[in-house]
């Protein structure tokens, strides 16, 4: 087996702030990685890097299909990127207006992506988008209705419907629970950790909330300061964190 | 019998970088080895690092020096220098462990939780759901208790659900952090009948027991830790 995504010596400058300071990390078939770190640590600029929405000034990042080709994801044309977007890889915006078109239907949102990879036949497209519906537990009689009628957590679930009814192979996600209630990130959380074990997705979130990190990722990411400043299971960078950033941010955290 | 688990000149410092970078030595030169079918209980004053062991064992802590050997898919690997993805090949497969602590998302019922080692080996849905049931049944937690979520529970019942977890997926490896500290007594004597089971079959037990009746009704000999000033 090998690594699904493989970044390498990643750099960029937003003008004199370093976003990105040499970094390098690998996520393999099957694994959910989490990337933690306070605000403007590089977290969400390392996310939209690897899945190719920024372009680094340096470094290369490596995506591995499923027939095992390697796809160097900055230097692929445009198209070639769309198309990885579209039927390899999923991309789930904190922001579900980012991720979602607000002037179509919650089933066109479903129906377009799944049209956008090649689906043809109407009925089993609205078929599959009642499917997907369900299975993030929205009621699939309210597909015809817009998005703008949903709350916010219905919302973020409808775009991940819309993300993975594709059958991608990897999910970017940055800061998923993000805008949402309490009760709703513990909804949305116990929902993602199903779909992700149920299609065996390999997953980058990026999050601030570090007890969600511990209960869905594998694996924890620190950044600070635009690099990685300590990686290793999730249970350990959490309980024995080496780091003394890593340490304030474990410290910080209030025990509810 | 060749031994499931080695442990040699481990050591283990806590650095805290927010106290001035004040270390703590913790372990030096910790050995053990456990052998199939054995239990081995970890004794030792308070602090002594009995926990700290145990956890640089399961991979939660990580060790500053040393070796921890363990036999998984009939080979020996260390621990110390294994990356994440073979620490949760050999946590799916052959470590078992039953922490102090339950930690699960919010808002899933018992039975998954209990189900979820079974299920991560591939078990299927309904088989991991009706044995994760009868563990449970047979550690007193009634079937109305099973579809909600632990976080609900009183401690001993949070506490029979992590010990469920713990043995379901039968792991050739097991570690106990006191598993028996909030049960009454009928629950006690069904957690050592578990472990007993667990010898029969073939698994090996390190354990951190306070109740000394459970300790002297499953361990097969004692493991002193002394704290490091002792040892010095």
């Amino acid at each position: 087996m090998s690594a699904i995504l493989e970044a390498c010596g990643l750099d960029l400058r937003f003008g004199a702030v370093r976003a990105l300071d040499g970094v390098s990390l690998d996520l393999w078939p099957g694994e959910v990685v989490a990337i933690v770190g306070e605000s403007g640590s590089g977290k969400s600029t390392l996310l939209r890097a690897l899945a190719g929405l920024a372009t680094p000034d340096a470094g290369r990042v490596l995506y591995r299909d499923a027939e095992g080709a390697a796809h160097e994801v900055h230097a692929a044309s445009e198209a070639q990127r769309r198309r990885l977007a579209r039927t390899d890889w999923g991309f789930v915006h904190q922001n579900p207006r980012d991720g979602l078109r607000m002037g179509v239907s919650a089933g066109g949102n479903i129906g377009e992506r799944l049209m956008a990879a090649g689906a043809r036949h109407y009925g089993g497209i609205r078929a599959a988008a009642a499917e997907w519906m369900a299975r993030v537990e929205l009621d699939p009689a309210r597909m015809d209705e817009l998005p703008r009628n949903f709350s916010g957590g219905m919302q973020q679930r409808l775009q991940i419907a819309r993300c993975l009814v594709t059958g991608p192979r990897l999910v970017f996600m940055d800061e998923p629970t993000g805008g949402l209630d309490v009760s709703v990130q513990a909804r949305l959380l116990d929902l993602i950790r199903g779909l992700v074990e149920e299609l065996g997705l390999a997953v980058l979130f990026v999050t601030h909330d570090i007890a969600a990190a511990r209960l869905l990722a594998h694996r924890i990411i620190v950044m600070r300061h635009g690099a990685i400043v300590e990686e290793g299971p999730a249970d350990r960078v959490l309980d024995d964190p080496q780091h003394p950033y890593t340490q304030l941010l474990v410290a910080s955290v209030l025990a509810a | 019998m060749s031994p499931v688990l080695v442990v040699e000149g481990l050591a283990k410092d806590f650095t805290l970088h927010l106290q001035g970078g004040v270390v703590l030595p913790v372990l030096r030169d910790a050995a053990l080895v456990l052998h199939p079918g054995e239990c081995v209980a970890l004794t030792g004053p308070s602090g002594a690092g009995k926990s700290t062991l145990m956890r640089c064992i399961a991979g939660n802590y990580g060790a500053d020096a040393g070796r921890i050997m363990l036999r998984h898919r009939g080979a020996m690997h260390d621990l110390v220098s294994a990356d994440a993805r073979l620490l949760r090949e050999i946590r799916r497969e052959t470590l078992g462990h039953v922490s102090q602590f339950l930690r699960v998302i919010p808002r899933v019922p018992a039975l998954e939780v209990v189900a979820a080692p079974l299920r991560a080996r591939g078990v299927a849905r309904e088989d991991a759901l009706a044995r994760a049931a009868a563990l449970l049944e047979r550690l007193n937690l009634p079937a109305r208790l099973h579809g909600l979520p632990p976080a609900t529970f009183s401690g001993g019942e949070q506490q029979r659900v992590n010990i469920a977890r713990g043995f379901i997926a039968d792991c050739p490896l097991m570690l106990l952090d006191e598993p028996t500290a909030s049960l009454d007594p009928a629950n006690r004597a069904v957690v050592i009948g578990l472990i007993r089971e667990a010898k029969a079959r073939g698994a090996a037990i390190l354990g951190i027991f306070h109740d000394t009746e459970v300790r002297d009704a499953v361990a097969d000999r004692r493991h002193e830790v002394a704290p490091l000033e002792d040892a010095a």
